[in-house]
């Protein structure tokens, strides 16, 4: 399948009907290519938190496509069957918070997606380790996720996140916890798998210690984006 | 795959133990309590077997000896011997009270039992320790849960006997020891009155001027020795000779001398269905109790558990996990609480048994059974929490 990463064209989400109906996507566009880190940001209550779960196939938008890696997901109100296979095979989540489970261990807190997948126990751990040790973690990797301090716990989570090899990885204010070095680093890894493995990785975020990191921004107000250039600084904090 | 469940179970298994431990001993005290009832049953059969007769003849009427009080004259015996199909008969008297041994007492059941020997029924079938009743009067053969020893001396009414024998698993419906003494000792000890009883009732008699006659002399003598004689027992005890049927005995026997005849399996109904039905259904009502309060228990723990743990069933959800994998965590996780928690009690009731001042007796049937019970508990208390971890929305996760 050929990597072409995430497109969003006139995505919608109405919530509840009538007088009610809160439209908090009016017409969302959006094209993250393989390999690039894109910022999504918006003052509160303008639709990112309802974009990004549109985005991770949580919620289901109201109108609009969605293509992943060529793969049609949503069409106005067409969907494809096994969302939740999608979710698990083909997109990654960080959170703000780690959300790792506690009562599995760092590996396994990151292998726990290629067993769920069907993946046998070894061979799942192995790529577990492997992300680790890219994520400079391996020495935690028997740690429970209490004995982690918060960097490694996020650093764990990007492990998870990226551990099926995702076309696209949404990150839900990944750096909001941490302080201005540790976001740094976070930003650096994050452009470095999006680099090595080829993904697309979609950031939401208030912080503005990271927003000059991006090159390309998506900025949202009352439901619409518009693309924006960004500094594309360095992250060598 | 690994499993979920086994993984919190040991990342959280303090709570665990504790709480598998706290519903183990609810465990214990239901297998117990199912144990008492077990053990009442037991002691009425018991009670039935070691009597050693076929049927039980008693006053016209009456549920006794055990669960009513009969009296039949002492001399019926004789008669009810002769008859065919009959290889034994003989007198019994029964009577619960208390006994002194030394200067505590004990509540027993004062059995007297017609001379004879071993073997006749209503004697002892089996001693653990001394020898059977020889003499007439005075000797005593006790259960040795009464907790005495051979030599003792025993008071019952007015008279010491000395325990010239040991018993084991002698015991009266109620699990009370039974004290084996001479039928005749027994008569006087159930029917005899005081001196001071004795003495009023001649003064009356001898002033009855429809006794006292002064034409009739010796009356007044008759009168006061048929007062004073007791020829009644509770029951005489029949042992049937081979190829004779109960019923072959008992029809003819209610016909002709107009008494009452229960056979082994009518006894055993009176007893279990009259004597112990009210303890029986106040057990099964606590073990209903009981088994909703571990119920209870299960739910509000598993509950928790399941709560505490919603935003990582979000993660999970949303990171792909199958509803019928978080189902079989949490599902998994209530039956590992039930069979720690049966471990518990069976362990808890084993060694708790013994200590009852009755007879507990733990049978594996019940085992089986509450074991069973155990796990379709959990398996239902469990169904709140899983409704629970089902609705949680995986958009949850994304703050
Ligand atoms: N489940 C829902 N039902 C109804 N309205 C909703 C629902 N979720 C979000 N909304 C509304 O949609 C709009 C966009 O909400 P959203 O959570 O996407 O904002 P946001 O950009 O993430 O804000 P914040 O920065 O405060 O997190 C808001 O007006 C919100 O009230
Ligand atoms: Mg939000």
């Amino acid at each position: 399948m050929a990597k072409s990463g995430i497109r969003i064209e006139r995505l919608a989400k109405r919530f509840g009907s009538g007088d009610t109906a809160v439209l908090a996507l009016k017409d969302a566009n959006m094209q993250v290519a393989p390999g690039e880190v894109v910022g999504l940001i918006g003052p509160s209550g303008s639709g990112k938190s309802t974009l990004l779960k549109c985005l991770g196939a949580v919620i289901d938008p109201t109108a609009g496509r969605m293509i992943l890696d060529d793969t049609v997901i949503y069409d106005d109100g067409w969907k494809v069957r096994d969302l939740r296979a999608l979710r698990r095979d083909r997109i990654g989540f960080v959170f703000q918070a780690p959300y790792l489970i506690p009562f599995l261990d760092a590996t396994d807190n990151v292998a726990l997606l290629p067993m769920l997948a069907g993946v046998a126990n070894d061979a799942a751990r192995e790529r577990a380790r492997e992300l680790l040790t890219a994520l400079d973690v391996a020495h935690r990797a028997q740690a429970m996720p209490a004995q982690l301090s918060g960097g490694e716990q996020q650093r764990v989570a990007i492990a998870r996140g990226l551990v099926n090899r995702p076309p696209v990885i949404l990150a839900d204010e990944p750096t909001a916890p941490l302080d201005s070095a540790r976001a740094m680093a976070v930003i650096r890894i994050l452009n470095d798998m999006a680099r090595r493995f080829e993904t697309a990785i979609i950031v939401v975020t208030h912080d503005e210690k990271i927003i000059p990191t991006f090159r390309r921004i998506y900025h949202i107000r009352d439901g619409v984006t518009q693309e924006e250039a960004g500094e594309g600084r360095g992250f060598e904090s | 795959m690994i499993s979920l469940a086994g993984r919190d179970i040991l990342h959280a298994w303090g709570k665990f133990v504790f709480t598998g431990v706290g519903l183990g001993l609810l465990i214990g005290v239901t297998l117990t309590m199912a144990g008492v009832y077990r053990g009442m049953v037991d002691d009425g059969k018991a009670l039935l077997d070691n009597s050693g007769a076929d049927l039980w003849v008693v006053q016209q009427g009456t549920l006794g000896p055990y669960a009513e009080s009969s009296s039949v004259f002492d001399d019926l015996w004789r008669d009810i011997r002769t008859m065919p199909g009959v290889a034994q008969a003989a007198n019994v008297t029964y009577l619960t009270m208390q006994v002194g041994t030394g200067d505590a007492d004990v509540r027993a059941m004062v059995v007297g039992i017609a001379a004879g020997g071993s073997g006749e029924p209503g004697w002892p079938p089996y001693l653990v320790a001394g020898r059977h009743i020889t003499r007439g009067h005075y000797e005593a053969v006790v259960d040795i849960s009464a907790g005495v020893r051979l030599g003792d001396v025993l008071r019952i009414r007015r008279n010491h006997y000395t325990v010239v024998g040991l018993t084991r698993r002698m015991v009266s419906s109620s699990g009370d020891p039974m004290v084996f003494i001479p039928l005749k000792d027994a008569q006087e000890a159930q029917f005899l009155k005081d001196n001071d009883a004795i003495l009023m009732q001649r003064r009356r008699t001898e002033g009855n001027p429809e006794f006292n006659r002064p034409g009739v002399p010796g009356l007044v003598d008759a009168v006061i020795a048929s007062q004073t004689s007791n020829s009644y027992v509770n029951a005489i005890l029949v042992r049937l000779q081979p190829g004779f049927a109960a019923q072959d005995v008992a029809v003819p026997l209610r016909r002709w001398k107009r008494l009452t005849v229960y056979d082994r399996a009518e006894m055993e109904g009176i007893l279990l269905g009259k004597l112990i039905a009210t303890s029986a259904r106040q057990i099964a009502m606590f073990l209903v109790i009981l088994a909703v309060v571990s119920a209870a228990i299960v739910a509000f723990i598993i509950y928790t558990l399941t709560m505490d743990k919603i935003r990582e069933i979000a993660v999970l959800k949303l990171i792909g996990t199958r509803n019928r994998t978080i189902a079989a965590m949490i599902l998994q996780q209530a039956l590992v609480l039930g069979v720690l928690g049966f471990v518990v009690g069976k362990i808890a009731a084993t060694f708790a048994a013994p200590l009852f001042p009755k007879y507990v007796l733990l049978v594996p049937i019940d085992s089986v059974l509450s074991f069973a019970a155990v796990l379709a508990i959990c398996v239902v208390s469990s169904l709140v929490a899983i409704r629970v971890a089902l609705k949680v929305d995986p958009a949850q996760a994304i703050s």
